[in-house]
């Protein structure tokens, strides 16, 4: 057992899966010399050398493409977004390419690819992006929002072990902020399954990466109050575990959901209708969200904090849901 | 008045040098058994077109059969490509069939993708090295670039082939996927089909270049220009640029000048294209001129001309036969197979000890190998002198290195972000 960050988390199942699979790769802006913008590379390109950190021009069109090309050849390439806001620019190679290619031909594309994504550190508009619904709108990808350092850990492994192209939005507000004692030796855990946080009566609060924390904060002020909330951390997004869902607003009767990603088009909207299709009997109040606002994300400390959803926010919507 | 830089008489073969040719007959025959079979089965389609047959639209290379057949017979087995919408040519030099080809364009379930995909979106990981294309230009040169650089990493010694006509040379992953190409020292042949229109924009109004392949100047890689409608000189020059990639010396950039003699596609009419280009490309076709090749060189004779158009007539009946008579997918398939959940394998075909490449590789430093600070970029300093900018001195301080001696290695610090 030792206490390791999130960050320490990532990298350690980097190393850990380049030192157990040879066909594992890096390929990234950056990732070799310097370790990568955020330094979750540091230390790869001493233990693996040139051939497996593989530094490229800022292309991240190439570096997508690349890495779909290596995944055809059987290797299975980890490529790094600097700052997930530049993943748009490789969105063609993302969702054209790599994720329609198995349905449309059989050819798997073991890919993983990674970054720095969300809010809450002065990034402004384009260094703060929580990008994860264009792709979670896109059949053939997997979409992964790890909140704590185990699971960035075990799913970053479980993602470079799967034989789809993986998305993995790495939270750099949680970087460095939190840590855990994690066990020895290698685990991982599954995509595609959520896990209740902390249990209780009163509502369900929905949540994941960053927000996940937000809601436990808000869910420890609930407590004095009275109301017991549950908590949910969906931990992939891209499949949805809709039995965990189901199954605690079953139990809770009542669903908030928490966001940091923009309001309109965010995982609080299907949510909310998987559980009006599947469990609209057991509803005793409105499906409610506390989510970011739907603009671009502000530079300013004031203007961020006023965008972003914050445990203050989450007490409101959830006290408001409980009286409901 | 559209001029078209590949009427001219004598093409450059740029920096190649002209090769003997080292085909045996049976291989020459073989190109033209490819070319035809390319060119009767493309207008078999449009028969099929034409009885509501085929249920997407339908591309033809009618014209430019020398240069998918040509490019891809420069290839070895173990050698992997990525052909575009007008190089069925090359997908029945890998191997394939024209029954794939007609199930895909009649969207059957015995098709390659089983109705998912149509035209020559459909390819084979494992045995024929082909990936099948998707409809976004370009695209293709990164994951190309990347099969090479695995291929590299595996010890493989393949080479990496994919086409993309002058309108696609426009977007913007051509420049990142051809620049990480360069900088990987990838072994990847691009071949650059100049048939002088995309869709309905000239050629001029893609670039203001001559040659395409000039765009190979600015990644500092090889190219050359060749008579797209010459099979022999394709094939040719395509074989050494496969040498030159495969001996380790980074990318090759060929540019093919052809003439698209169709429209974009079987519902275009293409009354934009002036009808004397037409006429003037009409006269270099490339199965007109390879027949008199093969005539001139004494490599056949009409009675073999005869059995091997028959024996393509042959396989096309017999193919279409049995792509209509290939029942349709059912329904239900549509919602499957979206991720592979252990329906596949994936494993590197490992040609050098795995040893090699795990750690401790205790000899790596986290630094940058610097061959000399200052003298590489002084070149550059001319680019300063037109527009009244002072050029830098860097004389003085650039460090006099011994011949001989090994390169300084100095520590540089990347720069984070943008």
């Amino acid at each position: 057992m030792a206490e390791t960050t999130y960050l320490e988390a990532i990298r350690q199942a980097l190393f850990e899966e380049m030192d157990r699979d040879p066909a594992v790769v890096l390929i990234g802006e950056d990732v070799g010399v310097y370790g990568g913008a955020f330094k979750v590379s540091e230390g790869l390109l001493e233990r693996f050398g040139w051939e497996r950190v593989i530094e490229t021009p800022i292309s991240e069109s190439a570096i997508v493409g690349a890495a779909v090309g290596m995944g055809y050849a059987g290797l299975r390439p980890v490529a790094e977004m600097q700052f997930i806001d530049f993943i748009a620019c490789c969105f063609n190679q993302i969702t054209n390419f790599a994720a329609k290619s198995h349905y449309r031909w059989g050819a798997p594309v073991p890919m993983v690819l990674r970054g720095p994504s969300g809010g809450g550190v002065h990034g402004g508009p384009f260094h703060s992006a929580n990008p994860e619904m264009y792709f979670v709108h896109t059949p053939g990808l997997k979409v992964i929002c790890p909140a704590t350092p185990y699971d960035a850990k075990g799913l970053l492994k479980s993602a470079i072990r799967d034989n789809n192209p993986v998305l993995f939005f790495e939270h750099k507000y949680l970087y460095r902020r939190i840590k855990e004692n994690l066990p020895d030796g290698d685990f991982t855990v599954p995509i595609g399954k959520a896990t209740v946080r902390r249990e209780g009566r009163d509502l369900t609060i929905v949540s994941y990466a960053a927000m996940l924390h937000t809601s436990l904060e808000a869910a420890a002020e609930l407590e004095k109050e009275g109301i017991q909330a549950e908590v949910i951390d969906l931990r992939t997004l891209l499949p949805l575990d809709r039995d965990t869902i189901l199954a605690s607003v079953r139990k809770t009767n009542k669903l908030l959901v928490v966001h940091e990603d923009t309001r309109t088009g965010g995982i609080a909207g299907e949510i909310a209708a998987v559980v009006t299709e599947s469990a609209f009997e057991d509803l005793d109040g409105p499906i409610r969200r506390v989510t970011s606002l739907d603009t671009p994300v502000p530079y300013a400390p004031q203007l961020e904090e006023y965008f972003l959803p914050n445990a203050a926010k989450v007490v409101a919507a959830a006290r408001e849901l409980a009286h409901y | 008045m559209h001029s078209a830089g590949a009427t001219e008489g004598n093409l450059d073969l740029g920096n190649f040098e002209k090769m003997a040719s080292t085909l045996t007959r049976e291989q020459y025959l073989e190109l033209y058994y490819f070319m035809r079979l390319n060119r009767e089965l493309e207008e078999q389609m449009v028969w099929l077109f034409r009885q509501n047959k085929i249920v997407g639209g339908l591309y033809s290379s009618f014209g430019q059969e020398a240069i998918s057949v040509g490019t891809s017979y420069a290839l070895g087995p173990g050698d992997w490509i990525a052909p575009m919408i007008r190089n069925i040519g090359a997908l029945l030099v890998r191997g394939f069939k024209p029954r794939d080809i007609l199930t895909q364009h009649m969207a059957r379930y015995t098709s390659p993708t089983l109705g998912k995909d149509g035209t020559s979106h459909f390819g084979d990981l494992k045995a024929r090295h082909v990936v099948s294309p998707i409809s976004m230009l370009g695209d293709l040169i990164p994951v190309m670039t990347g099969i090479a650089m695995a291929g590299r990493y595996l010890g493989q010694k393949i080479v990496t082939m994919t086409w993309i006509g002058d309108g696609g040379t426009s977007t913007g992953v051509f420049h990142e996927g051809l620049n990480l190409a360069a900088v990987q020292k990838a072994p990847l042949v691009l071949i650059v089909e100049n048939n002088q229109w995309a869709y309905s924009t000239p050629v001029e109004r893609q670039a203001p270049l001559k040659n395409l392949a000039d765009r190979a100047k600015a990644y500092g890689i090889e190219s050359a220009i060749v008579d797209g409608n010459d099979a022999v000189a394709v094939e040719r020059t395509t074989r050494e640029a496969v040498a030159h990639a495969r001996a380790g010396n980074g990318p090759v950039l060929i540019e093919a000048k052809t003439m698209r003699m169709r429209g974009h596609a079987q519902h275009d009419a293409a009354e934009y294209v002036p009808k004397e280009m037409l006429e003037a490309w009409k006269k270099r076709d490339p199965l007109d001129r390879y027949e008199k090749f093969l005539n001139e060189n004494k490599l056949w004779d009409a009675k073999t001309k005869k059995e091997i158009d028959a024996r393509i007539a042959r396989e096309i009946q017999t193919d279409v036969e049995f792509a209509e008579n290939s029942p349709f997918p059912p329904p239900e398939l549509a919602e499957q197979g979206v991720y592979c959940e252990g329906c596949h394998t994936v494993e590197a075909d490992w040609k050098r000890p795995k040893e090699e490449v795990m750690p401790p590789r205790s000899s790596v430093k986290p630094e940058w190998p610097v061959r000399a600070l200052l003298g590489a970029r002084q070149k550059e300093t001319k680019l300063f002198a037109g527009n009244g900018a002072r050029p830098p001195t860097q004389k003085k301080v650039a460090p006099k290195s011994k011949p001989g001696k090994k390169p300084a290695r100095v520590p540089v610090r990347a720069k984070v972000g943008r």
